[in-house]
């Protein structure tokens, strides 16, 4: 992704930059809309959970899997929550195979410490026998198709996923653990949304558009749980944001976090 | 690693008269030293402390890009590299790159970028390279701290100096420049950078749990205390060319 800036046109960039002078957008939507969203869940069968999201144009693919294991050391007596993302080349001629570059490992971990500081899964109830077996739940979260805005889309995909995900009830036998039959949802105790703003000169959007991307100073993600907290915030891009700048579009982060939750797959259970 | 959960029980991170672990108020930062110019090969260097954090950081260019199709043909190409050394926390860190330095330096380059005047080296590069010596909670804003330092010490035409800090919340309060155990069993973490004079924030990232009128606390609390270290960037970057200053006249 290192040669982004080669892929846009200086007409089409004059463009977005010319429409937004009056707070238009090149796809007609207004400043703080976003795109079109659509979430299927477990679709696929053999994944605890699953969830494919759309974006506007935007496809990505999450998937839950679990399997019993050895706590961390400090945690005891909590589950293990792992989260990881790929930008694949299927999904646009900018991604390049082999090991994951800075902006796979900086999605993920947004993702991750948006889905940890909400505390969405009840980690509690992930120990199984405190202080030697726990569930570890891993998110693996993939680009299908990208136009744009990958950030919200994966956050919504993993929180999906995870909403309706469900794992194998357990027996514990002194210390055998016995996987039964029925199936139980994943626990959960909050939901957590993730919104970027893109900072275009002194313009804030919000889900940018692959070529507004390009365009883009600054982008700055918010993660939003229901009570409107505000539980992971991640700058980047080569500009800067004022203070007040940044406050205005963490009001806006949390007015299009409530809208967006309306799209939320109902929890199981 | 028993130890480590045997402190979780006993530790306090704040006590009836709000002091913290390391006898500091909620508004106190921990002492900073910087020395500007440390390392002869660099084009320019800077060493931080800022509490137990010691940092060293070197910066080389605008030189040759390589690999060279990486050129950028209208700005010069900014890279950074923040590592930790293995000895450089309690239990031993790997010495391959971890997911977290890669976020991190990536985090830390975008601080810095805003900062440098990228346009006027065109198809060159500016490489930092950050070693985390000890680490003790907030090596990026240290690391920072330093970097931009070492930025100007190399003679890279910058808009500002970049200051950052770090707010904390430990027992449902902010506090302010959070050492390691506060940030392990602390409730949350925001680091921030700024360029000051120009009011731009250029790294701004958290993780935990805030309200909305904590984060305009926050930027209150780091505004007050990114002013104070700007003031000892400027001093330390000043004081090399005094001491070179004070070296010519002894030899005249």
């Amino acid at each position: 992704m290192s040669d982004k800036y080669q892929v846009i046109s200086i007409l089409k960039k004059d463009a977005i930059l010319q429409l937004l002078k009056k707070n238009e957008r090149i796809d007609g939507r207004g400043l703080e809309d976003f795109r079109e969203i659509e979430i299927f869940t477990n679709i696929y069968n053999k994944a605890e959970g699953s969830a494919r999201v759309h974006l506007g144009d935007t496809k990505v693919v999450a998937g839950v899997k679990a399997s019993i294991g050895i706590p961390f050391p400090d945690t005891p007596n909590v589950g293990v929550q792992v989260v990881n993302a790929e930008l694949i080349p299927l999904a646009s001629p900018l991604f390049e195979a082999g090991p994951p570059g800075e902006e796979d490992i900086e999605l993920s971990r947004v993702v991750d410490r948006g889905i940890r500081s909400s505390e969405m899964i009840d980690n509690k109830k992930l120990a199984l026998i405190p202080g030697k077996k726990v569930w570890m739940i891993f998110i693996d979260i993939y680009p299908l198709d990208y136009h744009g805005n990958l950030m919200d889309a994966f956050g919504l995909a993993a929180v999906s996923a995870l909403l309706t995900g469900n794992l194998y009830e357990t027996e514990i036998n002194e210390d055998d653990i016995i996987l039964k039959e029925n199936k139980i949802p994943i626990p959960i105790n909050h939901v957590p949304i993730f919104v970027t703003i893109g900072k275009i000169q002194n313009k804030l959007i919000v889900d940018p558009t692959f070529e507004e991307e390009m365009v883009l100073d600054a982008k700055i993600t918010y993660t939003i749980d229901e009570n409107n907290n505000i539980c992971g915030i991640q700058k980047s891009g080569t500009a800067g944001f004022t203070i007040d700048e940044l406050i205005m579009a963490r009001d806006i982060a949390i007015e299009v976090a409530a809208k967006i939750r309306k799209y939320l797959p109902l929890k199981k259970g | 690693m028993k130890k480590v959960s045997n402190i979780t029980e006993v530790i306090k991170l704040l006590d009836e008269n709000g002091i913290r672990s390391d006898g500091r108020r909620l508004d106190e930062m921990r002492k900073i030293k910087i020395e500007v110019g440390v390392l002869k090969n660099a084009d320019g260097s800077a060493y931080i402390e800022m509490g137990n954090n010691k940092i060293i950081v070197g910066v080389y260019g605008p030189k040759e890009v390589r690999p060279k199709h990486l050129a950028i043909p209208y700005k010069s190409l900014i890279r950074c590299r923040y590592e930790m050394m293995p000895f450089s926390v309690s239990d031993r860190k790997s010495p391959s790159p971890s997911r977290r330095e890669i976020e991190l330096s990536k985090a830390i380059r975008e601080a810095l970028e805003p900062a440098i005047f990228t346009e006027e080296f065109p198809r060159t590069m500016i490489e930092i390279f950050i070693e985390v010596l000890e680490a003790d909670g907030g090596t990026r804003t240290a690391s920072i701290n330093a970097a931009s330092v070492a930025l100007a010490d190399a003679g890279i035409p910058l808009r500002d100096l970049v200051t950052a800090i770090a707010i904390g919340k430990i027992d449902g309060k902010l506090a302010l420049d959070i050492n390691g155990i506060e940030d392990q069993y602390g409730d949350g973490d925001m680091p921030i950078a700024m360029m000051p004079q120009l009011g731009y924030v250029t790294l701004f990232q958290a993780d935990g749990i805030f309200t909305s009128e904590e984060i305009e606390k926050a930027f209150e609390m780091a505004k007050k205390a990114i002013w104070n270290i700007y003031e000892i960037q400027k001093k330390a970057l000043k004081s090399k060319y005094l001491q070179i200053v004070k070296e010519v006249d002894i030899n005249e």
